[in-house]
């Protein structure tokens, strides 16, 4: 130990030196890095808060202006817009609901039951996850045509409230729970239903947590299902609510960057919040089994 | 309600069954159905035998987006996985201190909604007053790079998304930048599972960083690689949100932006070609298939 120490701070001056360049260099990359990241993000909010004749101007401008309650009200004008971000929630919080009782009632069975033809159910349910989603949304539509699900959430919600990756991945937390804990349970007189909820659901936290943010995000960023479904102003979603806004050359871009920034940011604060955790359980959920 | 042990697994599982059979199931055979007939959606059907998929299949327009697709697909997976595979060894090691941050700071992107995210770059890619071209034509002052920008032939400003030969570049460059973080996770979850002791043994020998990458850790990564590039085929060939945004759902000039996604989109949904529209859904579905086998023989090899 103290010779490797010692070998260390013998080393020759030029090949600290290397060393330092060496991480400084890693260090300038990494943080070149970041800066491409965060800047489409930063730009964006200085152009929400500036008018249309600061952003067509050579240079464009770098830092914020004045104009925010200004884009908020074309923004307003056009669009119904907290009422579309309302809806987001909805739609969202609705969809991650029902998703962690199905994904995690299913992956419970998978995780701690053995029965006939299991195996098979499992590569069934892993194999739909590889089925192009595009392969269906012709048909897809016409159904929702018939059901009278146009123009409302229901679509939004409901095909994926069980579905194969997140039954996968509550599968894959919910195999750590040792066997003794539930046949003890079963013991004791609790009926299956009982166990899951009051044993396997409480044991699983971490995954219920990652499962809960990846399907809040997928529905708050699903784009094609929305634009072809909700036919209203006062029923779209907000990136559906944004697609509007584009596309003419009378696109009011100051109010489009607030409004994009309005959609954009709830996200980004939460994750900034959630994201050592979710990380974690994201690589801990692909890596494990 | 008490359930048997016996039954309770089947009733825990069928909720996704039932679902999967009548938003799943249904709509491929359906679909299936539906490439065989001429179609508007509201008139009678006419069963046509395979002449939507002759249709299809001589119609430049589809093998234009095609062509799009794949070369949107190869201008943004090589930059993708390459800079995520060095991003994931350099927050693995011990070289760099703030992992977290860096980790968290890439992943943002992929959380963000690609329509939001297609929104802000048709800013930055603003012709005359946007931001890139702005510092494009700043560096193109500079003596050295102004030489190498005239040798490859950029001249700021570029027009990213009014010219047919920048749209795929630029829808690329995009793509990538969002998704990089994305890759860079699961290689990251990837380094995890090598053994620390191969590491240890490296030290030991003295092999410098260099030869870590390149005989242990690329090596072992290869079918996490094999995933993420298969991630790739999957998503790009599908990609549609992106191209809609940044050509105003028209695939811009000269179609260069129409990816099979899109087109797929315009022909069922503006123009109610539900016969034509799924039979090139099942021809988009094989070329999925083909570059996923063509992916996999190219790793089994080597």
């Amino acid at each position: 130990m103290s010779r490797e120490n010692n070998k260390q701070n013998n080393l020759p001056d030029y090949k600290k030196l290397k060393k330092i360049t060496n991480k400084t260099i890693l260090y300038l990359i990494l943080i070149a890095g970041v800066v491409i990241t965060f800047f489409p993000f930063y730009y964006m909010m200085v152009l929400a808060t500036r008018c249309r004749s600061e952003i067509f101007c050579y240079p464009p401008p770098l830092w914020f202006g004045n104009s925010a309650i200004i884009n908020l009200n074309i923004l307003l004008d056009k669009l119904p817009f907290f009422k579309n971000i309302l809806n987001s929630i909805i739609v969202s919080t609705l969809a991650t609901l029902l998703v962690l009782f199905f994904c995690s009632l299913g992956g419970y069975g998978f995780a701690k039951y053995s029965f006939k033809n299991k195996e098979k159910l499992f590569f069934l349910m892993l194999a739909s996850m590889m089925i192009p989603p595009l392969l269906s949304i012709i048909p897809w539509f016409i159904m929702m045509r018939v059901f009278g699900w146009i123009n409302s959430f229901k679509p939004l919600i409901i095909p994926g409230a069980a579905n194969a990756f997140g039954i996968f991945l509550m599968r894959q937390f919910m195999e750590k729970i040792p066997n003794e804990i539930i046949d003890a349970a079963r013991i004791d007189g609790a009926g299956e239903f009982e166990i899951y909820y009051k044993i396997a659901v409480p044991l699983s936290k971490p995954g219920l947590a990652t499962l809960s943010i990846l399907t809040f995000l997928s529905s708050w960023n699903n784009f094609m299902g929305p634009l072809l479904i909700l036919q209203d102003k006062t029923m779209y979603t907000i990136p559906v609510a944004l697609s509007k806004l584009n596309g003419n050359f009378e696109t009011p871009w100051g109010a489009t960057m607030m409004g994009t920034a309005l959609g954009v940011l709830p996200i980004v604060i939460v994750f900034i919040m959630a994201s050592k955790r979710f990380i974690s359980g994201l690589t801990r959920g692909a890596t494990k089994g | 309600m008490r359930i048997s042990k016996k039954l309770a697994p089947y009733i825990f599982i069928s909720p996704f069954f039932i679902l999967f059979f009548i938003f799943g199931a249904f709509p491929i055979l359906y679909s299936f159905f539906l490439s065989f007939q001429i179609w508007d959606g509201i008139g009678p059907q006419e069963f046509v035998g395979i002449e939507n998929y002759i249709f299809v299949l001589t119609d430049p327009w589809f093998w234009q987006s095609i062509w799009n697709s794949i070369v949107i697909f190869v201008l943004t997976t090589i930059p993708q996985h390459v800079i995520a595979l060095f991003l994931a060894f350099v927050l693995n090691s011990k070289m760099v201190k703030f992992k977290d941050l860096f980790r968290s700071s890439y992943f943002l992107p992929y959380i963000t909604s690609a329509v939001a995210v297609a929104m802000i770059f048709s800013m930055l890619y603003g012709e005359h007053f946007g931001i890139l071209n702005t510092i494009l034509k700043h560096l193109d002052n500079l003596p050295l790079i102004g030489t190498l920008f005239d040798f490859i032939n950029i001249n700021p400003p570029i027009r990213w998304l009014g010219e047919e030969a920048w749209i795929k570049p630029s829808i690329a460059l995009m793509v990538t930048w969002q998704f990089t973080g994305w890759n860079m996770i699961i290689y990251y979850a990837g380094l995890q599972n090598i053994p620390e002791n191969l590491y240890e043994a490296a030290e030991v020998d003295g092999a410098n960083m260099k030869q870590v990458f390149f005989k242990i850790t690329l090596p072992m990564l290869r079918p996490v690689i094999f995933f993420g590039v298969t991630l790739s085929i999957i998503g790009n060939l599908q990609l549609f949100q992106q191209p809609y945004i940044l050509t105003g759902g028209t695939g811009g000039v000269g179609r260069a932006g129409l990816t099979t996604a899109l087109y797929l989109y315009r022909t069922g949904f503006n123009w109610n070609m539900f016969g034509v529209g799924s039979a090139m859904a099942y021809i988009l579905c094989l070329f999925i298939i083909a570059l996923s086998l063509i992916n996999r023989k190219i790793f089994q090899e080597r």
